[in-house]
Protein backbone atom coordinates (compact mmCIF):
# COMPACT_ATOMS: atom_id res chain seq x y z
CA UNK A 1 0.00 0.00 0.00
CA UNK A 2 2.79 2.39 0.98
CA UNK A 3 4.64 1.45 -2.17
CA UNK A 4 1.67 2.45 -4.28
CA UNK A 5 1.36 5.72 -2.37
CA UNK A 6 5.03 6.69 -2.70
CA UNK A 7 5.04 5.93 -6.42
CA UNK A 8 1.87 7.96 -6.86
CA UNK A 9 3.40 10.80 -4.87
CA UNK A 10 6.53 10.72 -7.00
CA UNK A 11 4.51 11.22 -10.18
CA UNK A 12 2.66 14.14 -8.62
CA UNK A 13 5.84 15.78 -7.39
CA UNK A 14 7.50 15.45 -10.75
CA UNK A 15 4.44 16.95 -12.42
CA UNK A 16 3.97 19.89 -10.06
CA UNK A 17 7.67 20.74 -10.33
CA UNK A 18 7.82 20.94 -14.09
CA UNK A 19 5.92 24.13 -14.70
CA UNK A 20 7.20 24.20 -18.26
CA UNK A 21 5.60 20.84 -18.93
CA UNK A 22 2.26 21.89 -17.46
CA UNK A 23 2.11 25.08 -19.47
CA UNK A 24 3.58 23.46 -22.57
CA UNK A 25 1.00 20.73 -22.67
CA UNK A 26 -1.81 23.26 -22.18
CA UNK A 27 -0.75 25.27 -25.23
CA UNK A 28 -1.89 22.85 -27.89
CA UNK A 29 -5.38 22.13 -26.54
CA UNK A 30 -6.04 25.82 -25.96
CA UNK A 31 -4.88 26.62 -29.49
CA UNK A 32 -7.25 23.99 -30.87
CA UNK A 33 -10.06 25.37 -28.76
CA UNK A 34 -9.56 28.96 -29.83
CA UNK A 35 -8.75 28.36 -33.51
CA UNK A 36 -11.33 25.68 -34.20
CA UNK A 37 -13.89 26.85 -31.67
CA UNK A 38 -14.11 30.39 -32.92
CA UNK A 39 -13.02 29.59 -36.48
CA UNK A 40 -15.58 26.92 -37.22
CA UNK A 41 -18.19 28.16 -34.74
CA UNK A 42 -20.24 30.19 -37.25
CA UNK A 43 -20.37 27.33 -39.80
CA UNK A 44 -21.40 24.89 -37.07
CA UNK A 45 -24.13 27.28 -35.97
CA UNK A 46 -25.42 27.74 -39.52
CA UNK A 47 -25.56 23.97 -39.93
CA UNK A 48 -28.03 23.99 -37.06
CA UNK A 49 -25.77 22.13 -34.59
CA UNK A 50 -25.69 24.88 -31.95
CA UNK A 51 -22.72 26.37 -30.15
CA UNK A 52 -19.43 24.81 -31.35
CA UNK A 53 -17.42 25.83 -28.27
CA UNK A 54 -19.87 23.91 -26.10
CA UNK A 55 -19.54 20.92 -28.40
CA UNK A 56 -15.77 21.13 -28.69
CA UNK A 57 -14.71 21.55 -25.05
CA UNK A 58 -15.29 17.92 -23.99
CA UNK A 59 -13.25 16.79 -27.00
CA UNK A 60 -10.40 19.12 -26.15
CA UNK A 61 -10.45 18.06 -22.50
CA UNK A 62 -10.12 14.49 -23.80
CA UNK A 63 -7.22 15.57 -25.97
CA UNK A 64 -5.38 17.14 -23.05
CA UNK A 65 -5.89 14.00 -21.01
CA UNK A 66 -4.66 11.49 -23.57
CA UNK A 67 -1.52 13.46 -24.39
CA UNK A 68 -0.54 13.78 -20.73
CA UNK A 69 -1.63 10.25 -19.82
CA UNK A 70 0.18 8.47 -22.64
CA UNK A 71 3.25 10.52 -21.95
CA UNK A 72 3.17 9.66 -18.24
CA UNK A 73 3.05 6.00 -19.12
CA UNK A 74 5.82 6.33 -21.64
CA UNK A 75 8.00 8.05 -19.07
CA UNK A 76 8.90 4.53 -17.98
CA UNK A 77 11.28 4.47 -20.92
CA UNK A 78 13.16 7.37 -19.36
CA UNK A 79 13.24 5.61 -16.03
CA UNK A 80 14.51 2.53 -17.81
CA UNK A 81 17.23 4.44 -19.58
CA UNK A 82 18.31 6.67 -16.76
CA UNK A 83 18.43 3.94 -14.20
CA UNK A 84 15.65 4.76 -11.77
CA UNK A 85 13.52 1.83 -12.90
CA UNK A 86 16.24 -0.58 -11.75
CA UNK A 87 16.00 0.88 -8.28
CA UNK A 88 12.29 0.07 -8.15
CA UNK A 89 12.56 -3.30 -9.88
CA UNK A 90 15.04 -4.82 -7.41
CA UNK A 91 12.97 -3.74 -4.40
CA UNK A 92 11.04 -6.42 -2.52
CA UNK A 93 7.66 -5.30 -3.84
CA UNK A 94 5.52 -6.92 -6.47
CA UNK A 95 5.71 -5.46 -9.92
CA UNK A 96 1.93 -5.20 -9.88
CA UNK A 97 2.19 -2.70 -7.01
CA UNK A 98 4.80 -0.70 -8.90
CA UNK A 99 2.65 -0.71 -12.01
CA UNK A 100 -0.47 0.33 -10.08
CA UNK A 101 1.29 3.14 -8.21
CA UNK A 102 2.78 4.56 -11.37
CA UNK A 103 -0.42 4.25 -13.35
CA UNK A 104 -2.53 5.88 -10.64
CA UNK A 105 0.03 8.68 -10.39
CA UNK A 106 0.05 9.25 -14.13
CA UNK A 107 -3.75 9.09 -14.28
CA UNK A 108 -4.06 11.65 -11.47
CA UNK A 109 -1.69 14.00 -13.26
CA UNK A 110 -3.55 13.60 -16.56
CA UNK A 111 -6.89 14.19 -14.80
CA UNK A 112 -5.54 17.40 -13.29
CA UNK A 113 -4.44 18.48 -16.74
CA UNK A 114 -7.96 17.80 -18.04
CA UNK A 115 -9.48 19.78 -15.19
CA UNK A 116 -7.22 22.75 -15.87
CA UNK A 117 -8.35 22.75 -19.51
CA UNK A 118 -11.97 22.59 -18.36
CA UNK A 119 -11.42 25.58 -16.07
CA UNK A 120 -9.63 27.56 -18.76
CA UNK A 121 -12.38 26.86 -21.25
CA UNK A 122 -14.91 28.41 -18.91
CA UNK A 123 -12.96 31.64 -19.46
CA UNK A 124 -13.68 31.22 -23.17
CA UNK A 125 -17.38 31.05 -22.49
CA UNK A 126 -17.93 27.34 -21.86
CA UNK A 127 -20.80 26.52 -19.47
CA UNK A 128 -21.60 22.99 -18.28
CA UNK A 129 -25.19 21.97 -18.93
CA UNK A 130 -25.83 20.81 -15.37
CA UNK A 131 -23.36 21.38 -12.51
CA UNK A 132 -24.91 18.42 -10.67
CA UNK A 133 -23.44 16.15 -13.35
CA UNK A 134 -19.88 17.45 -12.86
CA UNK A 135 -18.89 14.61 -10.49
CA UNK A 136 -19.92 12.16 -13.20
CA UNK A 137 -17.79 14.10 -15.67
CA UNK A 138 -14.90 13.66 -13.24
CA UNK A 139 -15.42 9.91 -13.33
CA UNK A 140 -15.06 9.97 -17.10
CA UNK A 141 -12.03 12.23 -16.90
CA UNK A 142 -10.35 9.78 -14.56
CA UNK A 143 -11.34 6.74 -16.62
CA UNK A 144 -9.88 8.23 -19.80
CA UNK A 145 -6.73 9.16 -17.90
CA UNK A 146 -6.42 5.69 -16.39
CA UNK A 147 -6.91 3.90 -19.68
CA UNK A 148 -4.34 5.91 -21.59
CA UNK A 149 -1.75 5.88 -18.80
CA UNK A 150 -2.06 2.11 -18.63
CA UNK A 151 -1.76 1.96 -22.42
CA UNK A 152 1.36 4.13 -22.28
CA UNK A 153 2.83 1.88 -19.60
CA UNK A 154 2.12 -1.21 -21.65
CA UNK A 155 3.76 0.31 -24.72
CA UNK A 156 6.74 1.59 -22.74
CA UNK A 157 7.32 -1.86 -21.24
CA UNK A 158 8.14 -3.28 -24.66
CA UNK A 159 9.90 -0.26 -26.21
CA UNK A 160 13.67 -0.05 -25.87
CA UNK A 161 14.20 3.67 -26.26
CA UNK A 162 12.54 6.92 -27.17
CA UNK A 163 13.11 6.34 -30.92
CA UNK A 164 9.68 4.76 -31.05
CA UNK A 165 8.05 7.72 -29.37
CA UNK A 166 7.54 9.75 -32.55
CA UNK A 167 5.99 6.70 -34.13
CA UNK A 168 3.50 6.47 -31.31
CA UNK A 169 2.62 10.13 -31.51
CA UNK A 170 1.97 9.97 -35.26
CA UNK A 171 0.38 6.55 -35.59
CA UNK A 172 -1.45 6.24 -32.30
CA UNK A 173 -2.14 9.47 -30.46
CA UNK A 174 -3.02 11.62 -33.45
CA UNK A 175 -5.38 9.09 -35.10
CA UNK A 176 -6.99 8.29 -31.73
CA UNK A 177 -7.67 11.95 -31.22
CA UNK A 178 -8.79 12.98 -34.70
CA UNK A 179 -10.99 9.93 -35.29
CA UNK A 180 -12.69 10.02 -31.90
CA UNK A 181 -15.40 12.51 -32.63
CA UNK A 182 -13.62 15.02 -30.42
CA UNK A 183 -13.89 17.62 -33.18
CA UNK A 184 -17.08 16.63 -35.04
CA UNK A 185 -20.40 14.90 -34.34
CA UNK A 186 -20.45 11.19 -35.12
CA UNK A 187 -23.96 11.37 -36.58
CA UNK A 188 -24.30 11.17 -40.34
CA UNK A 189 -20.67 10.20 -40.99
CA UNK A 190 -19.65 7.84 -43.80
CA UNK A 191 -20.00 4.24 -42.63
CA UNK A 192 -16.26 3.56 -42.67
CA UNK A 193 -15.42 6.57 -40.51
CA UNK A 194 -18.24 5.70 -38.15
CA UNK A 195 -16.81 2.21 -37.82
CA UNK A 196 -13.34 3.55 -37.05
CA UNK A 197 -14.75 5.93 -34.46
CA UNK A 198 -16.58 2.98 -32.95
CA UNK A 199 -13.34 1.10 -32.25
CA UNK A 200 -11.48 4.18 -30.99
CA UNK A 201 -11.48 4.05 -27.16
CA UNK A 202 -11.29 7.82 -26.94
CA UNK A 203 -14.67 8.10 -28.73
CA UNK A 204 -16.33 6.60 -25.68
CA UNK A 205 -14.41 8.88 -23.34
CA UNK A 206 -15.29 11.98 -25.31
CA UNK A 207 -18.89 10.83 -25.64
CA UNK A 208 -19.14 10.28 -21.90
CA UNK A 209 -17.71 13.72 -21.23
CA UNK A 210 -20.02 15.32 -23.76
CA UNK A 211 -22.98 13.54 -22.25
CA UNK A 212 -22.18 14.71 -18.74
CA UNK A 213 -20.97 18.21 -19.62
CA UNK A 214 -23.26 19.38 -22.42
CA UNK A 215 -25.94 16.71 -22.59
CA UNK A 216 -25.08 15.57 -26.12
CA UNK A 217 -24.55 11.87 -26.39
CA UNK A 218 -23.98 9.40 -29.21
CA UNK A 219 -23.39 5.93 -27.71
CA UNK A 220 -25.17 6.52 -24.38
CA UNK A 221 -23.56 7.14 -20.98
CA UNK A 222 -23.96 3.58 -19.74
CA UNK A 223 -22.30 2.18 -22.87
CA UNK A 224 -19.49 4.73 -22.58
CA UNK A 225 -18.86 3.79 -18.98
CA UNK A 226 -18.97 0.05 -19.55
CA UNK A 227 -16.77 0.10 -22.65
CA UNK A 228 -14.19 2.36 -21.00
CA UNK A 229 -14.09 0.34 -17.78
CA UNK A 230 -13.80 -2.94 -19.63
CA UNK A 231 -10.94 -1.88 -21.90
CA UNK A 232 -9.20 -0.18 -18.98
CA UNK A 233 -9.22 -3.45 -17.06
CA UNK A 234 -7.91 -5.32 -20.09
CA UNK A 235 -5.10 -2.85 -20.73
CA UNK A 236 -4.18 -2.82 -17.03
CA UNK A 237 -3.95 -6.60 -17.12
CA UNK A 238 -1.87 -6.69 -20.29
CA UNK A 239 0.28 -3.80 -19.05
CA UNK A 240 0.98 -5.52 -15.74
CA UNK A 241 1.99 -8.66 -17.55
CA UNK A 242 4.33 -6.82 -19.93
CA UNK A 243 5.71 -4.75 -17.07
CA UNK A 244 6.42 -7.86 -15.01
CA UNK A 245 8.45 -9.23 -17.91
CA UNK A 246 10.79 -6.25 -18.16
CA UNK A 247 14.47 -7.17 -18.12
CA UNK A 248 17.17 -4.56 -17.97
CA UNK B 1 27.21 -21.62 5.01
CA UNK B 2 27.05 -20.48 1.42
CA UNK B 3 24.77 -17.53 0.86
CA UNK B 4 25.36 -17.26 -2.88
CA UNK B 5 25.75 -20.36 -5.03
CA UNK B 6 26.18 -20.13 -8.77
CA UNK B 7 26.37 -23.23 -10.95
CA UNK B 8 27.16 -23.28 -14.67
CA UNK B 9 25.63 -19.86 -15.18
CA UNK B 10 25.44 -18.70 -18.80
CA UNK B 11 23.96 -15.60 -20.42
CA UNK B 12 23.77 -15.11 -24.17
CA UNK B 13 22.61 -12.03 -26.01
CA UNK B 14 21.95 -13.38 -29.49
CA UNK B 15 25.23 -14.95 -30.55
CA UNK B 16 27.26 -13.05 -28.00
CA UNK B 17 28.08 -15.03 -24.86
CA UNK B 18 28.39 -12.46 -22.07
CA UNK B 19 28.72 -14.96 -19.25
CA UNK B 20 30.03 -18.39 -20.13
CA UNK B 21 29.33 -21.29 -17.80
CA UNK B 22 30.63 -19.83 -14.55
CA UNK B 23 30.40 -21.37 -11.09
CA UNK B 24 31.34 -19.88 -7.76
CA UNK B 25 30.04 -19.49 -4.25
CA UNK B 26 30.17 -16.88 -1.51
CA UNK B 27 30.08 -17.71 2.19
CA UNK B 28 27.79 -15.97 4.60
CA UNK B 29 29.42 -12.89 6.11
CA UNK B 30 32.20 -12.92 3.55
CA UNK B 31 33.60 -9.94 1.66
CA UNK B 32 33.81 -11.15 -1.92
CA UNK B 33 35.44 -9.24 -4.76
CA UNK B 34 34.42 -9.85 -8.36
CA UNK B 35 37.18 -8.51 -10.56
CA UNK B 36 37.56 -8.27 -14.29
CA UNK B 37 38.39 -5.87 -17.11
CA UNK B 38 35.68 -3.81 -18.79
CA UNK B 39 33.15 -5.96 -20.60
CA UNK B 40 34.21 -9.14 -18.80
CA UNK B 41 30.67 -9.98 -17.68
CA UNK B 42 30.66 -8.60 -14.14
CA UNK B 43 27.58 -6.42 -14.43
CA UNK B 44 25.68 -9.04 -16.42
CA UNK B 45 26.37 -11.57 -13.66
CA UNK B 46 25.27 -9.13 -10.97
CA UNK B 47 22.08 -8.39 -12.93
CA UNK B 48 21.25 -12.10 -13.05
CA UNK B 49 21.94 -12.48 -9.33
CA UNK B 50 19.68 -9.52 -8.57
CA UNK B 51 16.67 -10.67 -10.68
CA UNK B 52 17.07 -7.98 -13.36
CA UNK B 53 18.06 -10.43 -16.08
CA UNK B 54 17.05 -14.03 -16.67
CA UNK B 55 19.93 -16.47 -17.17
CA UNK B 56 20.13 -18.40 -20.44
CA UNK B 57 21.07 -21.49 -18.46
CA UNK B 58 22.58 -22.53 -15.15
CA UNK B 59 21.41 -22.16 -11.60
CA UNK B 60 21.62 -19.47 -8.95
CA UNK B 61 20.76 -19.77 -5.29
CA UNK B 62 20.76 -16.57 -3.29
CA UNK B 63 20.03 -16.94 0.40
CA UNK B 64 18.53 -20.28 -0.53
CA UNK B 65 16.21 -18.92 -3.22
CA UNK B 66 16.32 -19.09 -6.98
CA UNK B 67 15.92 -15.61 -8.58
CA UNK B 68 14.05 -17.08 -11.55
CA UNK B 69 11.47 -18.91 -9.45
CA UNK B 70 11.28 -16.80 -6.29
CA UNK B 71 12.28 -13.26 -7.27
CA UNK B 72 10.42 -11.76 -4.32
CA UNK B 73 12.32 -13.77 -1.70
CA UNK B 74 15.58 -13.01 -3.44
CA UNK B 75 14.83 -9.29 -3.60
CA UNK B 76 14.09 -9.27 0.12
CA UNK B 77 17.57 -10.62 0.79
CA UNK B 78 19.81 -8.09 -0.90
CA UNK B 79 20.58 -4.43 -1.46
CA UNK B 80 22.49 -3.04 -4.39
CA UNK B 81 24.47 -0.01 -5.44
CA UNK B 82 24.44 0.02 -9.22
CA UNK B 83 27.29 0.87 -11.48
CA UNK B 84 25.19 3.35 -13.48
CA UNK B 85 23.28 6.19 -11.88
CA UNK B 86 19.83 5.18 -10.67
CA UNK B 87 18.64 8.25 -8.78
CA UNK B 88 15.58 10.31 -9.64
CA UNK B 89 17.13 13.65 -10.48
CA UNK B 90 13.84 15.50 -10.24
CA UNK B 91 13.58 14.58 -6.56
CA UNK B 92 15.64 15.90 -3.66
CA UNK B 93 18.31 13.83 -1.91
CA UNK B 94 15.99 13.27 1.04
CA UNK B 95 13.09 12.26 -1.21
CA UNK B 96 15.28 9.71 -2.98
CA UNK B 97 16.24 8.25 0.39
CA UNK B 98 12.64 8.25 1.63
CA UNK B 99 11.45 6.57 -1.54
CA UNK B 100 13.97 3.78 -1.07
CA UNK B 101 13.11 3.34 2.61
CA UNK B 102 9.41 3.07 1.83
CA UNK B 103 9.63 0.59 -1.04
CA UNK B 104 11.97 -1.54 1.07
CA UNK B 105 9.42 -1.44 3.89
CA UNK B 106 11.78 -0.07 6.53
CA UNK B 107 9.68 0.98 9.57
CA UNK B 108 9.17 4.75 9.69
CA UNK B 109 11.22 5.51 12.84
CA UNK B 110 14.16 3.34 11.79
CA UNK B 111 13.96 4.86 8.33
CA UNK B 112 14.13 8.46 9.58
CA UNK B 113 16.99 7.66 11.91
CA UNK B 114 19.06 5.80 9.35
CA UNK B 115 18.49 8.35 6.63
CA UNK B 116 19.72 11.15 8.87
CA UNK B 117 22.69 9.09 10.02
CA UNK B 118 23.64 8.04 6.50
CA UNK B 119 23.20 11.47 4.93
CA UNK B 120 25.37 12.95 7.65
CA UNK B 121 27.86 10.19 7.08
CA UNK B 122 28.24 10.96 3.36
CA UNK B 123 28.12 14.67 4.19
CA UNK B 124 24.97 15.42 2.28
CA UNK B 125 22.68 16.20 5.22
CA UNK B 126 23.02 19.96 4.70
CA UNK B 127 22.07 19.48 1.05
CA UNK B 128 19.22 17.06 1.70
CA UNK B 129 16.55 19.33 0.27
CA UNK B 130 18.42 20.09 -2.93
CA UNK B 131 17.43 18.45 -6.19
CA UNK B 132 19.73 15.64 -7.22
CA UNK B 133 20.05 17.19 -10.69
CA UNK B 134 22.08 19.97 -9.10
CA UNK B 135 24.56 17.54 -7.50
CA UNK B 136 28.06 16.83 -8.81
CA UNK B 137 29.00 13.33 -9.94
CA UNK B 138 30.74 12.55 -6.66
CA UNK B 139 27.79 13.76 -4.59
CA UNK B 140 25.41 11.57 -6.60
CA UNK B 141 27.66 8.58 -6.07
CA UNK B 142 27.78 9.21 -2.32
CA UNK B 143 24.01 9.54 -2.20
CA UNK B 144 23.63 6.34 -4.13
CA UNK B 145 25.87 4.43 -1.74
CA UNK B 146 24.04 5.90 1.26
CA UNK B 147 20.70 4.91 -0.25
CA UNK B 148 21.81 1.31 -0.77
CA UNK B 149 22.57 1.03 2.94
CA UNK B 150 19.23 2.19 4.36
CA UNK B 151 17.64 -1.21 4.70
CA UNK B 152 20.62 -3.24 6.03
CA UNK B 153 20.25 -6.21 3.68
CA UNK B 154 21.69 -9.67 4.27
CA UNK B 155 23.71 -9.41 1.08
CA UNK B 156 24.98 -6.15 -0.32
CA UNK B 157 25.95 -5.90 -3.98
CA UNK B 158 28.23 -3.05 -4.90
CA UNK B 159 28.96 -2.67 -8.60
CA UNK B 160 31.99 -0.39 -8.74
CA UNK B 161 30.65 1.68 -5.84
CA UNK B 162 33.65 3.96 -5.53
CA UNK B 163 33.99 4.82 -9.21
CA UNK B 164 34.84 8.50 -9.56
CA UNK B 165 35.24 9.17 -5.85
CA UNK B 166 38.34 10.72 -4.27
CA UNK B 167 40.52 8.56 -1.99
CA UNK B 168 39.14 10.24 1.16
CA UNK B 169 35.56 9.38 0.30
CA UNK B 170 36.49 5.92 -0.87
CA UNK B 171 38.23 5.19 2.38
CA UNK B 172 35.35 6.63 4.37
CA UNK B 173 32.76 4.52 2.55
CA UNK B 174 34.74 1.29 2.76
CA UNK B 175 35.18 1.79 6.50
CA UNK B 176 31.43 2.06 6.89
CA UNK B 177 30.80 -1.01 4.75
CA UNK B 178 33.40 -3.21 6.45
CA UNK B 179 31.93 -2.10 9.74
CA UNK B 180 28.48 -3.29 8.66
CA UNK B 181 30.07 -6.54 7.53
CA UNK B 182 31.59 -7.09 10.95
CA UNK B 183 28.74 -5.86 13.13
CA UNK B 184 25.78 -7.27 11.23
CA UNK B 185 27.48 -10.13 9.42
CA UNK B 186 26.39 -8.63 6.12
CA UNK B 187 27.77 -10.43 3.09
CA UNK B 188 29.47 -8.02 0.71
CA UNK B 189 29.73 -8.78 -3.00
CA UNK B 190 31.54 -6.07 -4.89
CA UNK B 191 33.25 -5.31 -8.16
CA UNK B 192 35.92 -2.69 -8.59
CA UNK B 193 38.77 -1.59 -10.81
CA UNK B 194 40.80 -0.41 -7.81
CA UNK B 195 42.94 -3.43 -7.00
CA UNK B 196 44.20 -1.99 -3.73
CA UNK B 197 40.59 -1.85 -2.48
CA UNK B 198 40.08 -5.51 -3.25
CA UNK B 199 43.46 -6.40 -1.79
CA UNK B 200 42.66 -4.58 1.43
CA UNK B 201 39.16 -5.74 2.21
CA UNK B 202 38.23 -8.83 0.16
CA UNK B 203 38.49 -12.20 1.86
CA UNK B 204 37.83 -14.01 -1.37
CA UNK B 205 38.28 -13.00 -4.99
CA UNK B 206 37.07 -14.25 -8.36
CA UNK B 207 38.63 -12.96 -11.56
CA UNK B 208 36.40 -13.02 -14.62
CA UNK B 209 37.44 -12.34 -18.20
CA UNK B 210 35.55 -12.81 -21.47
CA UNK B 211 32.65 -14.28 -19.54
CA UNK B 212 34.73 -17.01 -17.87
CA UNK B 213 36.04 -17.18 -14.33
CA UNK B 214 39.76 -17.65 -14.77
CA UNK B 215 40.85 -17.90 -11.17
CA UNK B 216 39.44 -17.64 -7.66
CA UNK B 217 40.74 -17.71 -4.13
CA UNK B 218 42.23 -15.41 -1.50
CA UNK B 219 44.62 -12.62 -2.42
CA UNK B 220 47.49 -14.79 -1.21
CA UNK B 221 46.45 -17.77 -3.28
CA UNK B 222 46.13 -15.67 -6.43
CA UNK B 223 49.53 -14.13 -5.88
CA UNK B 224 51.12 -17.50 -5.23
CA UNK B 225 49.58 -19.13 -8.25
CA UNK B 226 50.65 -16.31 -10.56
CA UNK B 227 54.02 -15.88 -8.80
CA UNK B 228 53.46 -12.16 -8.31
CA UNK B 229 53.70 -9.92 -5.28
CA UNK B 230 50.55 -7.81 -5.57
CA UNK B 231 46.96 -8.31 -6.63
CA UNK B 232 47.37 -5.80 -9.43
CA UNK B 233 50.23 -7.77 -10.94
CA UNK B 234 48.34 -11.00 -10.47
CA UNK B 235 45.31 -9.48 -12.16
CA UNK B 236 47.34 -8.26 -15.12
CA UNK B 237 49.05 -11.60 -15.45
CA UNK B 238 45.71 -13.39 -15.46
CA UNK B 239 43.84 -11.08 -17.82
CA UNK B 240 46.65 -9.77 -19.99
CA UNK B 241 47.58 -6.18 -20.69
CA UNK B 242 45.38 -5.54 -23.72
CA UNK B 243 42.93 -2.70 -23.35
CA UNK B 244 39.35 -3.89 -23.74
CA UNK B 245 36.78 -2.30 -25.87
CA UNK B 246 33.29 -2.18 -24.57
CA UNK B 247 30.50 -1.93 -27.05
CA UNK B 248 28.40 1.16 -26.35
CA UNK B 249 24.83 0.10 -25.78
CA UNK B 250 21.82 2.12 -26.82
CA UNK B 251 21.59 3.28 -23.23
CA UNK B 252 25.07 4.74 -23.22
CA UNK B 253 24.46 6.54 -26.47
CA UNK B 254 21.28 8.01 -25.10
CA UNK B 255 23.02 9.14 -21.92
CA UNK B 256 25.70 10.86 -23.91
CA UNK B 257 23.09 12.55 -26.05
CA UNK B 258 21.25 13.78 -23.03
CA UNK B 259 24.39 15.09 -21.44
CA UNK B 260 25.22 17.04 -24.58
CA UNK B 261 21.68 18.29 -24.76
CA UNK B 262 21.85 19.63 -21.22
CA UNK B 263 24.87 21.80 -21.85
Amino acid sequence: MNTIYILWLRQLKRYSRSKARIIGSLGQPILFLVALGFGLGPVFQRAGEGNYIQFLVPGIVGMGIIFTALFSGIEIIWDKKFGFLKETLVAPTSRLEIMIGRTLGGATVASLQGLIILLLSSLLGFRPYDTMLLPLALVFIFLIALFFTALGTAIASVLEDMQGFQLIMNFLVMPLFFLSGALFPLEGLPKSLQFVAGIDPLSYGVDGLRGTLVNVVHFGLATDFLVLSAITLIVLGVGSYLFSKIQI
Amino acid sequence: MQVIQVKNLTKKFGNFVAVNDISFSVDKGEVFAFLGPNGAGKTTTIKMLTTLLLPTSGEILLNGHNPVIEPYEVRSSFGIVFQDPSLDEELTALENMEFHGVIYKVPTDVRRERIEQLLKFVELWERRNDFVKNFSGGMKRRLEVARGLIHHPKILFLDEPTLGLDPQTRNHIWNYITDLNKKEGMTIFFSTHYMEEAEKIAQSIAVIDNGKIIDQGTVKELEERTKTSSLEEAFLKLTGTNIREEKASGTDRMRIRRRLHRR
